[in-house]
């Protein structure tokens, strides 16, 4: 049983006019098993929380702390909070030409775990996640994210959290640009490590869609860069129904 | 007829004084470019005039000492260059020795020889001072018809840096095949002339490695003439040494030939490593590709890579393609790259060329470590990531074995440079 603890997050990030404050005062505890959908408009800050949480060097923290299981996150390098169980799967992974996906699944297990995992059941588990995935087995041999499509690039995301098993997954519009069967292939991915491990998942998303493939626990509405309300699954059939502009309008008057 | 449809792009004086001119980071990639009015294709359009009406010369008279204006000599350090220009040099600052394949001949010749200046002419100042001032040479033949059971390795030690000047042919004859491996160790200041000749039919694969000392300072013109359906893997891996400046340069006599020329260079603080090639298609129905990547890291690492191609009017179904990429690892490393390609005749299969400078991304990082793989490690990842296809391709394995390790040497000494500051 793991808790991720977020408490009053203060977040900016450098532009030309100087610092501009994104987040404004974030709190959410996440546990072990349990999903939370973050659902909010464009710019509310969303992915600005999940690259803070993951310690991207553009966020600044400037106020507010981060805890898991009751070690401070924000005191670590982007490798040691990947490696205490934080995941991010990313909205634009990013390409590493000439560093063939084994090589680069194998290398991140080995750091996650501090040993290199037995040949023979590594080998089975990346096959098993692959074609669990509808991955060719072409793929292992690709270079990271090189040339791969949009779907291939969330699916390969959805395959390094099943295989790294974190405590906690931080995904990213991981359902941003995938058509239906993408969309299915990648949420039965998440729902796997769901029943599988005992992670706790954080959902980014900007529309409701994929919370009809993955049950959400919790629904948060994040606007302006702080949580504007909160509820269960069926808070999101609310503003899948109203969409955002009565929080707008509230922000926009406060 | 085939005409070459897209990536025919010679950089303009401009472009390529501004290319030059620029910080280490920002990248062209001519490969993306569209032909387009402003650019124009040989007749004299690129920087120094046309790569055919370029001075070589046997004679010391011909090819001055350079100022350094020249744009044969623009990007280069003239000063640390200038012991190697004296064509009075007569220093003795090589030990050269070779142990070769049993098929394989080996003699020492005087310099009046006739196997000697067979393949092309020299081209600069330090590669005509070269010719003259070598008193002998190492002459290496493959048999005709036979293949090598090993490779042949030619080891050119440096013990003194008093200016020398060395002389080695490489002589495949028709049908044969073999790996031959130039390795420059110690530290010398050394102005060398390498002629290859392969004969129709051959196969040979030539691989200079400049593993040199600190404070070596080395010009090495290497001369190539390719033979009717001969075909030649010319490798040149540049690690060591202050100031190493490599002028390759390929020409075909008849139809049919083939050459593969590849580059892999790491440059470090203070370092120049200067590779500037010249293919020469001059007949028919041959084939050139071009593949050199460097990596660069550390205050006043400077690479500098020049890809000439020229098809002649003659030289109809010529099929090239050349490219050239750079990793600046750290900041204060510089990297000049200047593709040109300069087409005579429409009636070609291909041509083509691509450059490309890029730094060590920060998102890449970023990417790595929020997989729990440390930084040290993540970079060694994707600087491996960056030479793994080229140095597959070499297909010698003892290169590639030594080769991986150089890399793992430099990355050990930019991770020790990281670390520093962080401790």
């Amino acid at each position: 049983m793991s808790t991720l603890e977020i408490r009053d997050l203060h977040v900016s990030v450098e532009t030309k006019e100087g610092p501009k404050p994104i987040l404004r005062g974030v709190d959410l505890t996440l546990e072990s098993g349990k999903t939370h959908a973050i659902m909010g408009p464009n710019g509310s800050g969303k992915s600005t929380l999940a690259y803070s949480l993951a310690g991207h060097p553009k966020y600044q923290i400037t106020q507010g702390t981060v805890t898991l299981d009751g070690e401070d996150l924000l005191e670590m390098s982007v490798d040691e909070r990947a490696r205490a169980g934080l995941f991010l799967a990313m909205q634009y992974p990013v390409e590493v030409p000439g560093v063939s996906v084994s090589n680069f699944l194998r290398t991140a297990k080995t750091a996650i775990d501090g040993d290199a995992p037995a040949l023979r059941h590594w080998v089975k588990d990346v096959k098993v996640a692959m074609e669990n995935l509808r991955m060719d087995k072409a793929f292992a041999e690709r270079s990271v994210n090189e040339g791969f499509s949009g779907g291939e690039k969330k699916r390969h995301e959805i395959l390094q959290m099943e295989l790294l098993k974190p405590k906690f997954a931080v995904l990213d519009e991981t359902d941003s640009g995938l058509d239906v069967d993408a969309l299915r292939v990648v949420s039965e991915g998440v729902n796997r490590v769901k029943e599988n491990t005992d992670a706790g998942f954080l959902l980014i998303t900007h529309y409701t869609r994929i919370l009809r493939y993955i049950t959400p626990d919790f629904v948060h509405v994040f606007v302006d860069g702080r949580i504007a309300e909160e509820g269960g699954p069926e808070l999101a059939d609310r503003l899948e129904a109203e969409g955002y502009d009565r929080y707008l309008t509230g922000a926009a008057s406060a | 007829m085939t005409t070459a449809s897209t990536d025919l792009n010679t950089p303009t004086a401009d472009e390529a004084a501004a290319f030059g001119g620029e910080p280490a980071g920002l990248s062209t990639d001519h490969s993306r470019a569209a032909v387009d009015g402003a650019h124009t294709h040989g007749n004299g359009s690129s920087p120094q005039g046309s790569r055919a009406e370029r001075l070589t010369s046997f004679d010391l008279a011909d090819i001055p000492v350079p100022s350094g204006r020249e744009e044969e000599w623009r990007f280069s350090p003239v000063a640390r260059l200038m012991p190697l220009f004296d064509g009075d040099l007569s220093g003795a600052g090589v030990i050269t020795t070779v142990v070769e394949a049993p098929e394989v001949q080996v003699e020492i010749v005087g310099r009046d020889d006739k196997r000697l200046g067979t393949a092309g002419r020299p081209g600069d100042r330090a590669a005509v001072v070269a010719w003259n001032a070598a008193t002998q040479a190492t002459v290496v033949t493959v048999p005709a018809g036979v293949t090598a059971s090993d490779v042949t390795s030619i080891r050119i030690e440096g013990t003194s840096n008093d200016a020398t000047a060395a002389h080695l042919v490489v002589h495949a004859e028709e049908n044969s095949s073999a790996v031959v491996v130039l390795d420059h160790v110690g530290s010398a200041t050394l102005t060398e002339t390498v002629e290859i000749v392969v004969d129709e039919g051959a196969n040979l694969t030539v691989v200079s490695v400049q593993d040199w000392a600190e404070g070596a300072v080395h010009a090495s013109s290497h001369r190539s003439r390719i033979g009717k359906d001969a075909h030649l893997k010319h490798v040149v891996v540049t690690f060591g040494g202050d100031v190493v400046r490599v002028t390759p340069d390929a020409e075909f006599t008849a139809e049919g030939g083939d050459v593969e020329m590849v580059g892999l260079y790491f440059a470090d603080t203070d370092q120049h490593q200067e590779h500037r090639l010249f293919v020469d298609h001059a007949v028919p129905a041959c084939k050139s590709r071009v593949t050199y990547k460097g990596a660069l890291q550390g205050e006043g690492a400077h690479a500098v890579w020049i890809g000439d191609v020229l098809i002649r009017a003659e030289a109809s179904a010529t099929d090239t393609y050349e490219l050239n990429r750079n990793l600046v690892l750290s900041d204060g490393a510089r990297a000049d790259s200047v593709p040109n390609l300069e087409i005579e005749t429409g009636e070609i299969e291909g041509a083509g060329h691509a450059s490309a400078t890029g730094r060590f991304d920060d998102e890449q990082l970023f990417y790595l470590q929020a997989r729990g793989i440390p930084e040290i490690d993540a970079r060694r990842l994707v600087v491996r990531g960056f030479f793994a296809e080229l140095i597959q391709d070499i297909g010698v394995p003892e290169v590639e074995e030594r080769l991986l390790a150089s890399i793992e040497d430099e990355l050990a000494k930019s991770m020790s440079v990281i670390e520093g500051p962080r401790a």
